[in-house]
């Protein structure tokens, strides 16, 4: 039983042939299984360790180092609130308690109907726009508590735009075969690259 | 106050456009700036063909005579920091640092979302000059919409035969490859980002050597830039390093992009003078912040990101000059400045940003790891009021385990305490340790009167934990 369903499986190939060593791929595929299941299950990190050979130990250990990775189930929606300075001075705490209250969850928690995961965060690169939250690392600027409100309506309603948690950029690279330079191990490259020769310069 | 005259762009999320020149900004006014359209429109990849009529040598020079100092924090030169290739060692990496996560700091995100061919003309621009032979685009895990905008860049540039093999019929052939974070703020030092690169734990690696220029990615020279960094490379090879040195100061030209937070009137993105433009102009301008909040008094801000000790009014008329900021105590660092104004709880504060590095240390290092850890906990019971004056000793002791002697600071010249300068020593690898105790620091040292009057009376810690307002 393979844990990558077939589009991934080849989605897998590609994303490793793109690095000069497989292990490099890892983060890129830890990502992949987050985005088919929601989480990172066991299954899925010992197909990863086979697939850039290595141990499911070693792919646990990058794997827990990130925030990002769940190695349990979350909800539907992973809702992080900035409580960074920026946020803070501007009113973060008061809307954390607002959240908490709002959801019936405890900031760490997951609401009992698997909707919703409410999470404190850091600095999320919106400072100018605080207090700030992202749902599924998509950014809500300058959220009020009716604003929360309305929010937590809307993803519960599904009349909105935001990709399930696992699901994260939506386009993804496609390098095209005929324009592809390819990677190659650094072992296997002793000269320099063709255009510094050629112009005889930076040797 | 006068009233304000810069323009908002309602598309671009806090970015206010002002009266400096815009050079990394110039398209943010467009609502398609991101397309490949839009920038073949607007000179887009003329850089690119300039540079392919040059010797690599020749753009590299180029780049060293416009003193483009990096953007990320550091302030190093690009120019310069392209030189450390050992000679003879292939093939060489281009690494691009897109893990923007400095408390305050909002600026790669935006140059990511709304030009992303800027960014990828600066890549090629330094994989030619350098001979650097695969670009990793290392983009923050948390943001899926730049991540997005990123993708359909490189996807439109590979079919237009800007990347890739042969790039516009020359011999330059480069590929770049787009690589998400997974959350974890010291990715952003650029030995962990190479190790998250390679599919490990994100742990800063141990100096020297001091620049992964000679021993970086797989063990090969690589340079690692940040996104604004390599954004301003289509500009100075476009305009040429005159044009650009014409603009700021000597030692400090261009211009660069600052992200104003917290307490001001109109927090924003900015694009500003480098060199010349003081944080007066910034916070105070008409056409900038316009000053502070609801007409409140400005009590400290912070002028470089979470990790830069504090300034207080009597340093507003600095400018964007590291040679100016340095003796005085801190550093401009990647473009943060978080205001607070006389309502601010200044312990509470510094709170927030201690956890923060507390919780974001890898725990490599055993002072940043359990310093780090303590130094939040103490502040936490201060902060709460169940702390004593003993615990304002003790926050100062084990700071000084990740940074003896004397940690800088600003003068406070109502009290005759004149500035430490800039940098500190430090007992750990990379800057998280010693950025958990600049708040208390600074905090301790301009406003100890408030951590005083939290601990006054307590003689045991008390271990009830109650909630905390900024």
């Amino acid at each position: 039983m393979r844990f990558f369903n077939d589009e991934n499986s080849s989605l897998a190939q590609e994303i490793i042939g793109r690095y000069p060593k497989p292990r490099s791929a890892m983060i890129p595929l830890l990502h992949l299984a987050q985005e088919q299941e929601g989480w990172v299950t066991d299954e899925a990190m010992a197909e990863i360790a086979e697939l850039v050979g290595t141990t499911s130990a070693e792919v646990l250990g990058t794997c827990s180092f990130y925030e990002m990775f769940k190695r349990h189930p979350v909800g539907k929606y992973v809702i992080n609130i900035c409580t960074t300075m920026s946020c803070a001075l501007m009113g973060a705490g008061d809307l954390m308690k607002h959240a908490e209250l709002r959801l019936g969850v405890k900031s760490g928690s997951t609401t009992v109907d698997g909707m919703f995961t409410l999470e404190g965060a850091e600095c999320q690169a919106a400072c100018t726009e605080a207090p700030c939250l992202q749902v599924n690392y998509r950014h809500q600027y300058r959220v009020t508590a009716n604003q929360f409100d309305e929010l937590v309506e809307e993803l519960a309603s599904s009349d909105h735009e935001v990709p399930e948690h696992g699901v994260l950029s939506q386009i993804r690279q496609h390098i095209p075969e005929n324009r592809s330079v390819g990677a190659v191990p650094p072992e296997d490259v002793a000269t320099a690259p063709v255009w510094l020769t050629e112009n005889g310069g930076n040797q | 106050m006068s009233e304000m005259t810069g323009t908002p762009i309602p598309h671009a999320p806090g970015f206010i456009a002002n009266e400096t020149p815009r050079i990394v900004t110039a398209r943010f006014d467009h609502e398609d700036s991101h397309t490949l359209e839009r920038y073949e429109a607007t000179d887009g990849y003329q850089a690119l063909r300039k540079a392919l009529q040059r010797t690599p040598e020749e753009v590299h020079s180029e780049v060293r005579d416009a003193t483009l100092l990096g953007r990320g924090g550091a302030g190093f030169p690009a120019g310069v920091k392209w030189g450390f290739c050992p000679p003879g060692v292939w093939p060489r990496y281009l690494v691009v640092n897109g893990d923007e996560s400095e408390p305050g700091t909002y600026k790669d995100r935006l140059l990511m979302e709304l030009d992303p061919h800027q960014l990828i003309e600066g890549c090629l621009i330094a994989c030619y000059a350098v001979g650097l032979s695969q670009c990793f685009l290392y983009i923050r895990g948390e943001m899926a919409v730049a991540q997005e905008r990123v993708a359909k860049a490189l996807n439109d540039a590979y079919d237009a035969g800007y990347i890739g093999k042969n790039i516009l019929g020359s011999e330059f052939s480069v590929d770049i490859v787009l690589h998400w974070g997974a959350g974890a703020y010291v990715v952003g030092e650029e030995t962990a980002l190479i190790e998250s690169l390679e599919g490990n734990r994100g742990m800063p690696r141990l100096k020297p050597p001091y620049f992964p220029a000679s021993i970086g990615l797989y063990g090969q020279p690589t340079i690692v830039n940040n996104v604004e960094t390599l954004s301003n490379l289509p500009w100075i090879v476009q305009h040429g390093a005159a044009a650009f040195t014409a603009i700021g100061t000597e030692s400090s030209p261009g211009t660069r992009m600052v992200a104003v937070s917290g307490h001001v009137k109109r927090p924003g993105v900015y694009e500003i003078v480098n060199g010349t433009t003081t944080f007066r102009d910034l916070l105070y301008g008409a056409d900038m912040c316009g000053g502070i909040r609801d007409d409140h008094e400005l009590k400290a801000f912070v002028p470089g990101g979470g990790s830069a000790p504090w300034f207080t009014p009597a340093q507003l008329d600095l400018p964007f000059e590291a040679s100016q900021v340095g003796p005085q105590g801190s550093m401009l660092g990647s473009g943060a400045i978080m205001v607070m104004d006389e309502t601010t709880d200044i312990p509470a504060a510094a709170l927030t940003l201690t956890k923060f590095y507390a919780h974001e240390s890898c725990g490599k290092c055993v002072p940043c790891r359990e310093g780090g850890t303590w130094l939040e906990q103490i502040l936490r019971r201060v902060v709460e009021g169940r702390g004593t004056p003993r615990d304002l000793e003790l926050l100062i002791e084990v700071g000084e385990t990740i940074c003896p002697g004397d940690f800088p600071h600003a003068a406070v010249p109502s009290e005759g305490i004149e500035a430490v300068p800039f940098p500190y020593r430090m007992t750990t690898i990379c800057f998280v340790g010693p950025s958990a105790f600049a708040p208390i620091h600074s905090a301790l040292t301009l406003f100890r009167e408030e951590f005083e009057a939290k601990v006054a009376g307590n003689e045991h810690p008390t271990m009830i934990e109650v909630a905390v307002d900024v």
